[in-house]
């Protein structure tokens, strides 16, 4: 299957290329040809699937279903649009003096690792594999966040690489918990670490192992969702690092924790039978979108009030797969979708915020709309989409979360809609006077933005808010079917 | 049948020792004696590891040994310890405010992951099963050792301390993981370890200092 081969192979090849000749001045235009590349192979490889089912390829240990493609498409598309907008911005920093042109190199070559660990997380049958790519999307990300070099962003990068790799380490201890869970069972030591052997034997597992492991898995790749108390490094990553990378961070980054957790649930439930996981999600997410929401409230630093959404959101999606219902599970699935689009684009309009008033602080920006009309536009699409009105996916998702919800338990019912309210009340209360306000000073700035980028992703957005392709809806129920052992019509 | 006997004998000694290392671990003050102690640690690993190759005859493990050899016993500690020539770090940290307090949590940590492996009945004999209690708690010491210092070469020791606790459990529970999962985790190790020395200079630029309790300039605004 040359489509799988390629998927991973066009990123390493883009991260070789920059190693060498990083410093090229078309270097923007050729990360985004390494990244549109990478997104029509994932089309590809999406229809394949489409046709032939799973792929199992490679001495079984790239393993690819339609939970995995979804993301893999996302993935490549949200980096692709990123890709365009860091051309531009990163040439203006570049232009402004705030970076090198060594450190300009560094930040391609690190796009390209990031891209292929990340696709590499989504591919991998083998949860050790899972592990250590988990690990280098990690590893590639660190230096990016510390790409300004001020003492701020070295110590967002400190803490996040040290949380992380902490974290990462107890997952690492989770994963090798699963694997001996499987040691009285007839399997051979190599495949006793592939996802699709162990899944075949779920219901033998040892549940006591099984339940320890599970705890590190949370905790480890929780980290990586930025699951409250665990999130400590997340607001720092993502207001300090360059505004394209904190779209990665946020788009794509959190994702695949996201991922690593419902692929061991998958693999947990049926050999514990009883709630674990499902309730210590359901707890871990609940926390984490409450406590978010009365964060955004008192922020200052535009972006670093993004960050506490995002944290808000992924625990929503955490909270919708531990409901653990075919409904939940799938709108949990649609939910990262439009989450990744939206809010990427969102830290691309305020990348096009920074350029125009070179500055993060709330207090100092006013009058965007009057400033310059369309970085204003989109910012507003953008906070509407992801305040959660209608007609943005978002608005679906978050409905038919409260009606699923409703079934489990009235009082979570209860709570959500008021975290949602809070969360929504701190967006437009901090971003009102920012996009409306009265701008003091007179001359409009005349710095070139690139817009296209957030306008493609919200527009993807609001289309999949409006109708759901046929496609989609047919791989969005095939791993739901696989999730939660049962598909939904809608 | 007596060879595999006396390798758990000798196994559950090289445990206790790694133990007694990441004790020493957490109350030393000297930063080379830090290095050393943790080099030390890492090299018992490497001769239980050679031991569990021995008795199986699996070169895979053998390999495994080497690895740990080579990159924990030499590459790393000599790695920071340059670092610190370099840098100019002062040689001595700070001494932790309530060592008989910590060392007495790390008792208690024992006794926890006892309890928590005690129910586990998949262990070939109950040498293994306390081998990997011992394990499991060098995990939790390392993660012991990151919190009470704030000394940012302290960090670096924790982790790789963590590392060592999760080899030495793989080793003992399911005889080492599969070479390509092996092979994967050094190479994160690597990345991370230059990682980690890239930040030493940047951290030193940026605060001249490696107490990382002054890195505290991003905090939630109140007022």
């Amino acid at each position: 299957m040359i489509a799988i081969n390629l998927m991973l192979l066009i990123p390493l090849m883009g991260m070789l290329f920059f190693v060498f000749f990083g410093r090229l001045k078309i270097s923007g235009a050729i990360n985004i040809l390494f990244s549109i590349a990478t997104f029509i192979d994932s089309l590809f490889l999406a229809i394949h699937l489409l046709k032939n089912g799973p792929i199992l390829c490679l001495g079984k240990q790239i393993y690819i279903d339609a939970l995995s493609v979804i993301l893999i498409v996302l993935t490549t598309f949200v980096s692709s649009t990123v890709a365009i907008f860091s051309s531009n911005y990163m040439r203006q920093n570049l232009d402004s003096g705030r970076i090198t042109a060594k450190l300009l190199q560094l930040y391609y070559i690190m796009f390209q690792a990031f891209i292929g660990t990340v696709l590499l997380v989504y591919a991998t049958n083998n949860i050790g594999l899972l592990w250590v790519a988990m690990e280098g999307a990690t590893l590639a990300t660190v230096l990016l966040v510390s790409l300004y070099r001020t003492p701020e962003s070295i110590e967002a990068a400190w803490k996040y690489f040290i949380l992380c790799i902490v974290g990462i380490a107890l997952a690492l201890f989770g994963t090798i918990c699963i694997y001996f869970s499987s040691i009285k069972l007839p399997i051979t030591a190599d495949a006793a670490m592939l996802w699709t052997v162990l899944h075949q034997h779920a219901a033998l597992l040892d549940p006591h192992v099984l339940t320890i492991g599970f705890v590190f898995l949370l905790v480890g790749y929780g980290t990586k969702v930025g699951l409250v108390p665990l999130h400590f490094w997340l607001p720092d990553a993502h207001s300090e690092s360059p505004a394209p990378m904190s779209a990665l961070l946020s788009g794509l980054l959190l994702n695949i924790g996201v991922y690593a957790l419902i692929r061991f649930k998958m693999l947990i439930d049926p050999g514990l039978s009883n709630q674990l996981t499902n309730n210590m999600l359901l707890a871990f997410g609940f926390v984490s979108f409450l406590i978010a929401g009365f964060f955004i409230y008192r922020q200052k630093n535009i972006k670093r009030m993004f960050s506490y959404s995002s944290i808000e959101h992924m625990g929503l999606i955490t909270f919708a797969f531990g409901l653990n219902t075919p409904l939940t599970s799938f709108i949990g699935l649609f939910y990262v979708i439009i989450h990744s689009l939206v809010k990427s684009a969102i830290f691309m309009s305020v990348g096009n915020v920074i350029q125009l008033v070179k500055n993060q602080n709330m207090d100092k920006i006013r009058g965007l709309i009057q400033l310059k009309p369309i970085v204003g536009w989109t910012l507003l699409f953008g906070l509407i989409a992801i305040a959660g009105f209608p007609p943005f996916g978002i608005f679906n998702s978050e409905f038919l979360l409260f009606i699923a919800s409703t079934q489990k338990n009235i009082l979570f019912s209860i709570l959500l809609i008021l975290g949602l309210l809070i969360a929504m009340a701190g967006l437009f209360k901090n971003l009102h006077p920012v996009l409306f306000g009265k701008n003091t000073d007179e001359e409009l700035p005349t710095t070139k933005v690139c817009t296209l980028p957030s306008v493609l992703n919200l527009s993807i957005a609001l289309y999949l808010g409006l109708h759901i392709p046929h496609v989609l809806m047919l791989l969005l129920n095939q791993a739901t079917v696989a999730i939660a052992g049962g598909g939904i019509t809608l | 049948m007596d060879s595999i006997l006396h390798y758990q004998q000798i196994a559950s000694t090289l445990s206790m020792l790694m133990l007694f290392a990441a004790f020493a671990l957490l109350i030393n003050k000297r930063i080379l004696s830090l290095i050393n102690s943790f080099a030390i640690q890492s090299f018992l690993l490497a001769l239980a590891t050679f031991g569990q190759a021995f008795i199986l005859h699996r070169y895979a493990i053998y390999f495994s040994a080497l690895l740990t050899l080579t990159l924990k016993v030499i590459l790393i500690p000599w790695f920071l310890r340059r670092l610190i020539f370099k840098l100019k770090i002062p040689k001595e940290i700070p001494q932790i405010t309530h060592p008989f307090f910590t060392l007495f949590g790390a008792l208690a940590l024992v006794i926890f992951c006892y309890y928590i492996i005690a129910p586990i009945n998949l262990f070939p004999s109950i040498a293994a099963k306390n081998i990997v209690v011992v394990a499991m708690t060098i995990i939790l010491l390392g993660m012991l050792l990151m919190i009470i210092r704030s000394n940012a070469i302290s960090h670096v020791i924790g982790f790789m301390v963590m590392e060592n606790g999760l080899f030495f459990a793989a080793l003992i529970s399911t005889q080492g993981v599969p070479m390509i999962v092996e092979l994967g985790v050094a190479f994160d190790l690597l990345v991370a370890v230059v990682l980690f020395g890239v930040f030493f200079f940047h951290i030193r630029s940026s605060i001249d200092s490696m107490d990382v309790d002054s890195l505290n300039r991003l905090r939630e605004d109140t007022e």
